[in-house]
């Protein structure tokens, strides 16, 4: 059964009591949010197989620590869409803002358009698909995960890199500290055509270059003269 | 005298004399550097001395103020911390609480100490980075979740398992750094906790990944409520670098509480050129966040923890006079615990410190067995009987507190004021803007 909710006319607190009020064995499974004008906070903290479509754009942290939902916004997304994500998956039809799917640690994260900058930044999980371009900054310090970029990637991509993979199609402007392009192997292949696949990309894995750490940060280097 | 004894005598020598400048130790940190190539990194706070707590004195009870008795008359020491939003504010027995500290740092055994002790003494324990443990969890009964920059082990079950939620801006040991867990540390439950691979130094960003500015901590503490409903404490902690407008920006973001932390505050590891030159001490931190909040009408309503270097019942009073709601305690913890113990010094010796002295804790070697995540080091701290110790210092430190209070006339800890207190140095006196002892001015005393 599909519920409509005029966050506007309700009010965001009554929104997430509502969604969070949702057991895993619900059978109100489609939510409908009408009317988001920006708001912060949409759909934050959720932890049930539910269905939630924001009609409309959304300001900072929209399903923010999302677990198993699936939130779906017809707009664009303010900062921090999807931050910390542990499961489920969130899909941006616009573009979205910095730090989009920052620290996440697992689910599937779809933009539609372009990200801005700090994407994927310290993920640690999560996938993340972005059909447009990433901004500077992209996948700083990610930790794990893979982060799959359509178009082209901005300045210091993939600066202080730990495990995370990155996938490329178009240009890098520039490769930040210790991350390295590195040889794509057939399993970079399989995982990022599923990935494509699930983020209903007709991008050709062959078309993208892999990038990820040349672990020379790993440890401190110490000139050992003793 | 003939020309042979004159030749013999030895002439007064000018005596050798070391350069306060280029001290011993100053020396010994130049080959040290010169050989390694490497600055030095260290736990623990900020060694050289710095205006403290020890600078001031309380005046005590006298013809105008009366005492109370002794063991006797009611002290109250309850303290409420989140009374402004949060549905569930925190009431703890004490006004001293257990300062975070991460697990990886610290070991399983060394947290479960610390809940245990805590919990006994009615007051709350606090993660750290590495997110929170079962272990750690189960024996505190008050737990407040840090929310950090790193964001290692963060996870929102684990969020709305907290008593309290405290975003941590900054630490006084090293505001503006992050920190750095060396490889020689990561177990493999460390490992896995912060989704990375076994030992490599895992560093812990200095910055938040997804906010910047307070506007953007505004929003970051509506998503946090959000998420537990509001009913949660939320607490920010900043270094003690520029008090008044941190603790206004604080207030302005939404906290709950604010916690502040002079640079004497410990920390797990960093550079020492970090921990001793960046930062204000505890005192210079009270008085500016205190005004800030009587600026803006909130003092009292948003509660303020102080911390950096609390060591006494007397540091508590002291605390609590010049303002602070509560304090907490770090490295105090886990002396009480056993740590830099005299009856490790022969193996303080074996790697090169002595009791007391002891800070290379991110080696991992700690002969205590605190701050180590090696299994057979770890089996030498026993969380039931450190949990005793802990709890045992705590209430000393309230007896003492106490004491101070009743003798100032004060039936409750939080009536501690101001003018109970005079400074022994000048720099104490404008710090703490308490007067000098024996007059009744400090600098920059309006009127004067
Ligand atoms: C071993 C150790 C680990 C610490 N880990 C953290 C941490 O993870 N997060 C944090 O905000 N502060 C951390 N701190 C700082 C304490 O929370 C606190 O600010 C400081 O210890 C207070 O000063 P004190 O040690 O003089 O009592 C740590 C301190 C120590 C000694």
């Amino acid at each position: 059964m599909m519920q409509t909710y005029d966050l506007q006319a309700n009010g965001l607190r009554e929104l997430n009591a509502a969604l969070h009020a949702q057991a895993n064995d619900t059978n109100q499974t489609s939510w409908e949010i009408v009317n988001p004008r920006g708001s912060h906070a949409v759909a934050v903290g959720l932890d049930a197989p539910i269905e939630v479509s924001v009609k409309g754009s959304t300001g900072y942290y929209t399903a923010g620590m999302n677990k198993q939902a699936t939130v779906h916004v017809h707009g664009s997304a303010g900062p921090g869409v999807a931050e910390n994500m542990m499961s489920g998956t969130v899909v941006v039809e616009g573009d979205a803002s910095q730090y989009a799917g920052a620290t996440g640690h697992g689910g599937l994260l779809v933009i539609k358009g372009n990200a801005s900058s700090r994407c994927g930044i310290s993920m640690k999980g999560i996938n993340i698909v972005v059909h447009g371009n990433v901004g500077h900054m992209s996948a700083f310090m990610a930790q794990s995960g893979n982060l799959v970029v359509c178009g082209d990637a901005g300045d210091a991509l993939g600066d202080s890199i730990y495990e995370a993979r990155l996938f490329v199609r178009g240009s890098v402007k520039s490769l930040g500290a210790d991350c390295i392009e590195k040889e794509m192997r057939p399993e970079h292949i399989e995982i990022l055509r599923d990935l494509l696949d699930r983020a209903g990309s007709d991008a050709k894995p062959e078309e993208f270059k892999r990038y990820g750490s040349a672990r020379q940060l790993y440890n401190f280097k110490i000139d050992n003269a003793y | 005298m003939s020309v042979k004894d004159i030749k013999d005598k030895t002439p007064p020598r000018t005596m050798p004399i070391q350069s306060a400048t280029f001290s011993n130790p100053i020396n010994a940190e130049i080959r040290r550097a010169a050989a390694t190539g490497i600055y030095d990194i260290r736990g623990g706070g900020a060694k050289r001395r710095v205006p403290h707590f020890d600078d001031l004195l309380f005046l005590g009870a006298s013809v105008s103020r009366y005492p109370l008795e002794g063991y006797r008359e009611k002290c109250d020491t309850k303290v409420t911390l989140g009374t402004r939003f949060a549905k569930k504010p925190i009431e703890l027995d004490i006004p001293i609480t257990i300062a975070g500290m991460s697990f990886g740092a610290l070991s399983g055994p060394a947290k479960e100490a610390l809940g245990r002790g805590a919990s006994a003494a009615g007051t709350s324990t606090t993660t750290g980075d590495g997110g929170m443990t079962p272990e750690e969890r189960g024996h505190s009964t008050k737990l407040v979740y840090q929310y950090l920059p790193s964001r290692y082990g963060m996870n929102p079950d684990d969020l709305r398992k907290a008593d309290a939620i405290e975003v941590v801006v900054g630490q006084g040991a090293k505001p503006g750094g992050g920190g750095m867990l060396l490889g020689q540390k990561i177990s493999d439950r460390v490992a896995e906790m912060r989704n990375l691979p076994k030992g490599i130094d895992q560093r812990s960003a200095c910055r938040h990944p997804d906010w910047t500015g307070p506007d953007d901590l505004e929003i970051k503490i509506l998503e946090l409520r959000e998420i537990t409903a509001w009913e949660k404490p939320i607490y920010v902690k900043v270094g003690g670098t520029r008090p008044y407008y941190d603790t206004a920006l604080a207030v302005k973001a939404g906290a709950d509480v604010v916690v502040l932390d002079g640079m004497q505050g410990g920390t797990a590891a960093t550079q020492d050129v970090f921990i001793e030159h960046v930062g204000l001490p505890t005192l210079a931190c009270i008085r500016p966040a205190v005004q800030a909040l009587q600026d803006l009408g909130v003092h009292r309503e948003v509660q303020l923890v102080v911390s950096g270097g609390i060591r006494t019942g007397a540091d508590v009073a002291k605390a609590m006079a010049l303002g602070a709601d509560a304090v907490a305690i770090g490295t105090a913890a886990l002396i009480a615990l056993g740590d830099n113990d005299p009856r490790w010094e022969s193996e303080y010796q074996k790697l090169g410190s002595t009791a007391g002295a002891y800070d290379d804790w991110h080696e991992g070697q700690d002969p205590a067995g605190i701050t180590t995540q090696d299994a057979e080091l770890q089996k030498r701290l026993d969380p039931i009987e450190a949990g005793r110790h802990l709890r045992n210092y705590l209430s000393v430190m309230t007896l003492e507190a106490q004491t101070i209070a009743r003798a100032c006339g004060h039936n409750n800890l939080h009536n501690l004021e101001p003018e109970d207190l005079c400074a022994l140095t000048m720099e104490a006196a404008a710090m703490a803007r308490v007067p000098l002892a024996g007059t009744e001015w400090y600098p920059g005393k309006p009127g004067f």
